[in-house]
C-alpha cells in the first residue's frame, strides 16, 4: 500500500492529529479579514488531517500499536495517545467529512450571510482537535478529557446566533452534557480508578475479577447514561436542541463527531473497559438492549411527529446512535463489528441529509417538512441525495447501512435477543414512516411556488453528492472496513 | 552563612520593609520595594521548598536559643509548600496591584496599602512557617490587624462595616486559639509545637484537653471561614479592593494549614477526627458549607459576592478533604490549596480589571464585556472553567481527588454531593458568560477599553498555571501527596 | 487546699470572659461591642497569669531562703497579647471614627437601615 512508504513515526502521527486543527485555529482567527485565505486554510487542514490519519492505517496492518505518553495527569495516570483500529477510524471518519462539511460550509455561510464566520471556523477547527483527542485517546482519562473539552468548544457554535434561543438552548446542550458527564461518567472513571487501579484500554478488558455483578451493573448505567453524548433516553434533549446551530454544525457534529464520539465512547469502554466475556459471564448487559431498544423506537415515533425538517433528523439520529449502543450492549463480535460499521454507515446517510436540510433552507428558505412538496423538481441532485441517505438509514441494499443493520441483526439472532432483533426491524419501519414521505413530496407533488431549477451553492451540492456516494461505495466496498475494524480482535 | 538564616528572613524581611515603606512614602517607590520584597519571599520560600525536600525538615533555632525553650522556626515539605503560595500569590498581586488601585484605593493611601500589605505579608509568613505555638497567635493579628485595615480601604462605605465586624469576629476566634493554646501550655508547660506533640499524647483524656481542642476548633474554623462561622466572608471580600480580597483569599488557607497542623502534627489525627468524632462534625458542615455557599453563589447580582460565596464553598471542599482523613482526601486537600489560590485571584484579578473600565461588579453592567474585553472576560471564562473542575485545569485535579477519597471511603452520597457542587459552579459561572457574550451592552454608556497590559499579564501567568498545572502536577499533587504523608506520619 | 478556692479565679475568668462576649454580640452600639472586646480580651490575661501563678511560690527571682517561684513565661507571653489587644482596641476605634464620618452614627441597626435604602 502506498501509505505505508510514509516515514513518518507513528507516534508522532498521533500527536499530529490533534495539534493540526489545533494550531488552525489561531491562523485562521489572524486571517479573519481574508475569507478566501482563511477558508483554504481550513481545507488544507483537513487534507492534511485526512492524510495524517491514512498514514496510521498502515502501522495499524503492521500489528503495530503505537503509543504517546504526553503528560502525567496525575500520579500514574497520563495523558496517552495510543492508536487503536476503531479510534483510528472514527479519526478517519471525522477528517474526512470536515473536509466535505468545510465545502459545504463555504457555500452555505457565505449563501446564508451568517456572521461571526471567523469565529465559526476557529471554533470547528477546535472541535475536530478534540474529535481527533477523543479518537485516539490511549486510556479513559484522555478520553474523558477530550470528550469534556469537546463540549466547550461545540457550545459557542451552536449558540453561534447568539439569541435569546440560542442562549437557551444552549444551555440545554450544556446542561446535559455536562451533567451526565460529571455526575455519572466522572464517578464511573474515578470508580473503575480505584477498583482496578488503571485506566488502559486492554483488550479483554481490566474489571474481570476486580468487582461483582450488581457493582459492575451500576457502573455500565453510569458509564451508558453518563456518555451522553451517545443521546441515550432520558439524557437525549440536549441533541434536538443543538439544532440551533447553523446546519454545518448540525451535519458534521451533531450527526458525525459529537455523536458518534458518545457512541464510540461506549463501544470502547464495553470491548476494552469490561471486555465482552466479562458481560456475557455476568449478564449485566441485558437491560441496556432494552434501554437502547427503547429509545430506538420513541425516538422513531417522536421523529414522525416533527414537522421541523432538522427536528426530525435530530430525533432520527438519537434512534440511529441506539443502534450503535445495541450493538455494543449485544457483547457479542457481530453486534461490534454491527455498530463500528454503522458509525460510519449513519455517519455518511445522516450527514448527507443535514446537508440537504441546510441546502434546502438556503435556497428556498423552507424549514418545515409541510412546506416541501415539489421541491424534488426544483432541486434534483440535492432531494436524489436525500432519497439515497434515507435508503441507507432505513437499512436497505444499495446503501452501506444495509451492512451495519445485517450485522446487528446477526448479532441479536447469535446472542439469541430476539426482541433485539424485532426492534431493529421495527425502526427501519419506522424510519420508513418519517423519512421516505419526504422524498415522495417532493418529486411526486407540483412544486409550491413555481419556481424553476434552482440548486443550492455549488460548493453545497458537491459536498452533498459525495457523502451520498459515499453511501453507495460503502455498500460496495465495506471490505477495507471490516479489514480494519477486525483488528480490534473480537471476531 | 545567609542559607542558614533563610527562615528568618522569611518573615523579617517583609517585616523591616514595612516600617522602611512609610518612610519613603512616595507610592512608586514603596511598589517597587513591596514587589522586591515578594520576590525574594518567593526566592526564600522555594529555596525551603529545596531544602526541605532533600535533607528534611529544617530546624532554626530564633536567636539561637534552642527549642524547645526558645522559639523554633521549622520548614518542611507542608509549610514549604504553603510558603510557595503565599509569596507567589503575594508577587503576583503586586505586579497586578498599581492599577488596580489606582482607581480602587484614594491616591492618599496608597503607601499605606503597600506598609499594610508588608505586614500582611510577614504575618502570614511568620504563621506557616514557626513551630511555636503562642508566634503562631502573635503572627495571626500582625496579619489580621493588618487585614481590617486594609479592608477598609475599599471605597465604598460598606467597607467599613465590613472590616469592623471582620475585626470584631476575627479576635473572637483569634482569642478562642489564644486560650486553646494557653490550655495546652497549661497541660504541657510548652509552647514547641514538636514537644508539646510528645507531652500531650498521655493526657489526651483530661478535660483540659477537651476544653483545649473546642476552643482551638472554634476559633480556627472561624478564623478559616467554614460554614456557618463564615459570615463575616462575603461581606468583606466584597467590599475590600479587589488587590486585598485576591490577598485575604491566601488568609483563609493559611488557617486551613494552621488546622491541618494541629489536628495532625500536635494533636494527632486518631484523637482529634475518631475520638473527638470530630469527623462526625466536620463532614456534614463542609457540604452543607459546599451546597449552601454555592447555591447561594447563583443568586448572586454582584459577581463579586458571587466569587465570595464560591470561595466559602471551597473552603468546604478543603475541609471535607481534610475531615476524610485519609492520604487521598489530604493531598487533595493540600494540592487544592495550590490550585484554588490561582483559581481564585485569576478570577478576582479579571474581576477587578473590569472594574478598572466599567467601575462596577454588578452582574447588569458586565453586559456584553465579553465583546469589549475579550481578552478578560475570556481570562474569566478560562478561571471559571478551573472553578467548575474542567479537565486539564487545576480544578480538575482537586475533583479528582476528592471523589476518590469519598469512593475510597465507600460514601456514595458524599461523592455524588461533590459532583453536585461542580455542576452548581456551572450554573454561577454561566450566569456570568451568557451576560458577557448574549447580552448588549447598555447604549447609554460609553463603550469601554481593554484592560491595560500591566494588568493582564498577571491575570494570564495565572491562567498559564492554571491551565499548565491541570495538566503537569508533578510539583503540585506530587508535592502534596509527599506533604499528606508527612502529615499522616505525624512528623512534627 | 480545697478545690473552690484553688479554681476561684478560673470562675471569675469564666464569668468575666462571657461578660464581654455577652456585650460583644449583643449590644447595638460599636463602641459598646468594642468595650465588650476588651473585656473578653481581659479575662485571657487573667486566665494566663492564674496558671502561671504557683501556690506559695514569690517572683521569680534567685534570692536566698527561696525556692519556689512562679511561673513567669505566661506574664511574658500575656504582655505581647496585651499589645496585641490595645492594636486591635485601637484599630477598631478607628474604624468606629471612619463610620461615624460616614454613617452619621454608630448604632449598628441605623447603620443597617442606611445601607438597604441605599
Amino acid at each position: 500500500m502506498a501509505v505505508r512508504g510514509w516515514a513518518v513515526n507513528p507516534s508522532v502521527s498521533l500527536l499530529v492529529a490533534i495539534l493540526l486543527p489545533l494550531f488552525a485555529a489561531p491562523l485562521i482567527a489572524l486571517l479573519g479579514r481574508r475569507p478566501n485565505l482563511r477558508e483554504a486554510v481550513t481545507l488544507t487542514t483537513g487534507g492534511l488531517l485526512f492524510l495524517n490519519a491514512l498514514a496510521l492505517v498502515g502501522p495499524l496492518l503492521d500489528g503495530q500499536r503505537p503509543a504517546l505518553v504526553l503528560a502525567e495527569i496525575l500520579p500514574g495516570l497520563s495523558l496517552v495517545f495510543e492508536l487503536e483500529p476503531l479510534g483510528l477510524l472514527f479519526a478517519l471518519l471525522a477528517s474526512g467529512l470536515w473536509i466535505i462539511t468545510s465545502l459545504y460550509a463555504i457555500g452555505y455561510m457565505r449563501g446564508h450571510h451568517e456572521r461571526n464566520q471567523t469565529r465559526f471556523y476557529v471554533f470547528f477547527a477546535l472541535a475536530i482537535s478534540a474529535v481527533q483527542g477523543v479518537a485516539l485517546a490511549g486510556n479513559l482519562l484522555t478520553l474523558f478529557i477530550f470528550y469534556e473539552l469537546l463540549t466547550f468548544t461545540t457550545y459557542p457554535l451552536v449558540t453561534h446566533h447568539r439569541t435569546p434561543e440560542a442562549q437557551r438552548r444552549g444551555r440545554i446542550y450544556l446542561g446535559m452534557l455536562l451533567g451526565t458527564s460529571f455526575f455519572f461518567l466522572l464517578l464511573a472513571i474515578v470508580l473503575t480508578w480505584q477498583l482496578t487501579g488503571t485506566l488502559d484500554f486492554r483488550s479483554g478488558g481490566i474489571l474481570t475479577g476486580k468487582a461483582d455483578g450488581l457493582l459492575l451493573g451500576v457502573l455500565l448505567a453510569l458509564y451508558a447514561f453518563g456518555i451522553g453524548k451517545a443521546a441515550l433516553m432520558p439524557f437525549h434533549r440536549w441533541l434536538p436542541a443543538a439544532m440551533v446551530a447553523p446546519t454545518p454544525v448540525s451535519a458534521l457534529l451533531h450527526a458525525v463527531a459529537v455523536v458518534k464520539a458518545g457512541v464510540f465512547a461506549i463501544l470502547k469502554v464495553v470491548v476494552y473497559v469490561f471486555g465482552l466475556d466479562l458481560l456475557n459471564e455476568t449478564d449485566i448487559n441485558t437491560w441496556l438492549i432494552y434501554v437502547a431498544g427503547g429509545t430506538m423506537i420513541i425516538a422513531s415515533l417522536v421523529a414522525l411527529t416533527q414537522d421541523n425538517l432538522k427536528a426530525r433528523l435530530a430525533y432520527s439520529t438519537i434512534g440511529q446512535l441506539s443502534y450503535i449502543v445495541m450493538g455494543a450492549a449485544l457483547a457479542n463480535g457481530w453486534g461490534v463489528l454491527g455498530g463500528g460499521l454503522h458509525i460510519v454507515a449513519h455517519a455518511l446517510a445522516k450527514i448527507t441529509l443535514f446537508f440537504c436540510a441546510g441546502a434546502i433552507m438556503v435556497t428556498l428558505h423552507k424549514t418545515e417538512v409541510s412546506q416541501m412538496r415539489g421541491i424534488g423538481r426544483q432541486m434534483p441532485l440535492t432531494m436524489g441525495a436525500f432519497f439515497i441517505a434515507s435508503v441507507s438509514i432505513i437499512g436497505l441494499p444499495p446503501t452501506g447501512g444495509a451492512w451495519s443493520k445485517w450485522f446487528l441483526i446477526l448479532g441479536g439472532l447469535e446472542t439469541g435477543h430476539y426482541v433485539a432483533v424485532g426492534i431493529l426491524v421495527l425502526s427501519s419501519l419506522l424510519s420508513i414512516g418519517y423519512l421516505i414521505p419526504i422524498v415522495i413530496n417532493a418529486f411526486f407533488f407540483p412544486a409550491q411556488d413555481n419556481g424553476g431549477l434552482k440548486e443550492a451553492p455549488t460548493l453545497s451540492v458537491i459536498a452533498l453528492t459525495l457523502t451520498a456516494l459515499g453511501c453507495l461505495v460503502l455498500f460496495l466496498y465495506p471490505g477495507p472496513l471490516l479489514t480494519l475494524l477486525r483488528l480490534m480482535g473480537v471476531f | 552563612m545567609i542559607a542558614t538564616h533563610l527562615p528568618i528572613l522569611q518573615v523579617v524581611i517583609p517585616l523591616m520593609a514595612a516600617p522602611l515603606c512609610l518612610l519613603l512614602r512616595r507610592p512608586r517607590l514603596c511598589w517597587a520595594l513591596s514587589l522586591a520584597v515578594s520576590v525574594i519571599a518567593l526566592v526564600i520560600a522555594l529555596l525551603l521548598l529545596g531544602r526541605a525536600l532533600s535533607e528534611g525538615p529544617i530546624s532554626y533555632a530564633l536567636g539561637n536559643w534552642s527549642p524547645p525553650w526558645g522559639i523554633e522556626y521549622r520548614v518542611d515539605v507542608v509549610n514549604a509548600f504553603m510558603l510557595i503560595i503565599i509569596a507567589a500569590i503575594g508577587t503576583i498581586v503586586q505586579i497586578f496591584a498599581p492599577r488596580s488601585i489606582s482607581h480602587e484605593i484614594l491616591p492618599s493611601q496608597h503607601t499605606l496599602f503597600y506598609t499594610l500589605y508588608l505586614l500582611f505579608l510577614s504575618g502570614l509568613l511568620g504563621v506557616t512557617i514557626t513551630g511555636d505555638t503562642f508566634n503562631v497567635y502573635v503572627f495571626l493579628e500582625i496579619s489580621a490587624l493588618s487585614t481590617y485595615a486594609l479592608i477598609a480601604l475599599g471605597r465604598d462605605r460598606r467597607a467599613l462595616t465590613a472590616a469592623f465586624r471582620y475585626l470584631v469576629l476575627g479576635s473572637i476566634g483569634a482569642t478562642f486559639i489564644l486560650i486553646g493554646i494557653g490550655l495546652m501550655y497549661m497541660m504541657t508547660g510548652t509552647l514547641n509545637m514538636a514537644d508539646m506533640a510528645q507531652r500531650l499524647q498521655p493526657m489526651l483524656d483530661s478535660r483540659t484537653a477537651l476544653a483545649a481542642l473546642a476552643f482551638l476548633g472554634v476559633g480556627l474554623t472561624l478564623k478559616l471561614a467554614l460554614f456557618p462561622l463564615h459570615i463575616w466572608l462575603p461581606d468583606a471580600y466584597t467590599y475590600a479592593p479587589t488587590v486585598v480580597t485576591v490577598l485575604m483569599g491566601v488568609v483563609t488557607k493559611v488557617w486551613i494549614y494552621v488546622f491541618l497542623r494541629f489536628a495532625f502534627t500536635i494533636w494527632g489525627q486518631e484523637f482529634v477526627f475518631t475520638e473527638m468524632h470530630l469527623q462526625d462534625l466536620l463532614v456534614p458542615l463542609s457540604l452543607i458549607g459546599m451546597l449552601a455557599a454555592s447555591t447561594a453563589a447563583i443568586f448572586q447580582r454582584n459577581v463579586k459576592r458571587m466569587l465570595a460565596y464560591s470561595s466559602v464553598a471551597q473552603i468546604g471542599y478543603m475541609m471535607l478533604g481534610v475531615s476524610f482523613v485519609s492520604q487521598t482526601g489530604l493531598s487533595g486537600t493540600i494540592v487544592h490549596l495550590f490550585n484554588h489560590a490561582l483559581l481564585q485571584a485569576a478570577l478576582f484579578m479579571a474581576l477587578g480589571a473590569m472594574l478598572l473600565r466599567v467601575g462596577s461588579p454588578l452582574l447588569d453592567d458586565l453586559r456584553g464585556i465579553g465583546r469589549q474585553m475579550p481578552w478578560t472576560m475570556a481570562a474569566f471564562v478560562l478561571g471559571g472553567l478551573g472553578l467548575i473542575g474542567v479537565p486539564l485545569t487545576v480544578g480538575f485535579i482537586s475533583k479528582w481527588y476528592f471523589i476518590l477519597a469519598a469512593l475510597e471511603k465507600g460514601w456514595w452520597l458524599v461523592a455524588s454531593l461533590i459532583l453536585l457542587t461542580s455542576l452548581l459552579a456551572v450554573i454561577y459561572i454561566w450566569r456570568v458568560v451568557e451576560v458577557a457574550y448574549f447580552q448588549q451592552p447598555d447604549p447609554n454608556t460609553t463603550p469601554v477599553k481593554e484592560a491595560p497590559l500591566s494588568m493582564q499579564l498577571p491575570i494570564w501567568v495565572l491562567i498559564m498555571s492554571i491551565l499548565f498545572f491541570g495538566i503537569s502536577t508533578k510539583w503540585t499533587a506530587g508535592l502534596a501527596e509527599r506533604a499528606a504523608a508527612w502529615l499522616f506520619g505525624g512528623g512534627p | 487546699m480545697s478545690e473552690f478556692p484553688g479554681l476561684l479565679n478560673y470562675w471569675l475568668v469564666i464569668v468575666m470572659m462571657m461578660t464581654g462576649f455577652y456585650a460583644m454580640i449583643s449590644r447595638n452600639n460599636l463602641i459598646k461591642k468594642v468595650i465588650g472586646l476588651s473585656i473578653f480580651q481581659g479575662a485571657v490575661y487573667l486566665f494566663y497569669i492564674t496558671a502561671g501563678k504557683v501556690f506559695a511560690g514569690t517572683a521569680p527571682i534567685l534570692e536566698e531562703g527561696f525556692s519556689n517561684y512562679s511561673n513567669p513565661l505566661p506574664h511574658v507571653l500575656i504582655l505581647t497579647a496585651i499589645v496585641v489587644g490595645i492594636a486591635t482596641v485601637a484599630v477598631a476605634l478607628a474604624l468606629i471614627m471612619r463610620i461615624k464620618d460616614a454613617y452619621g452614627t454608630v448604632e449598628e441597626d441605623e447603620i443597617q437601615h442606611q445601607d438597604k435604602i441605599r
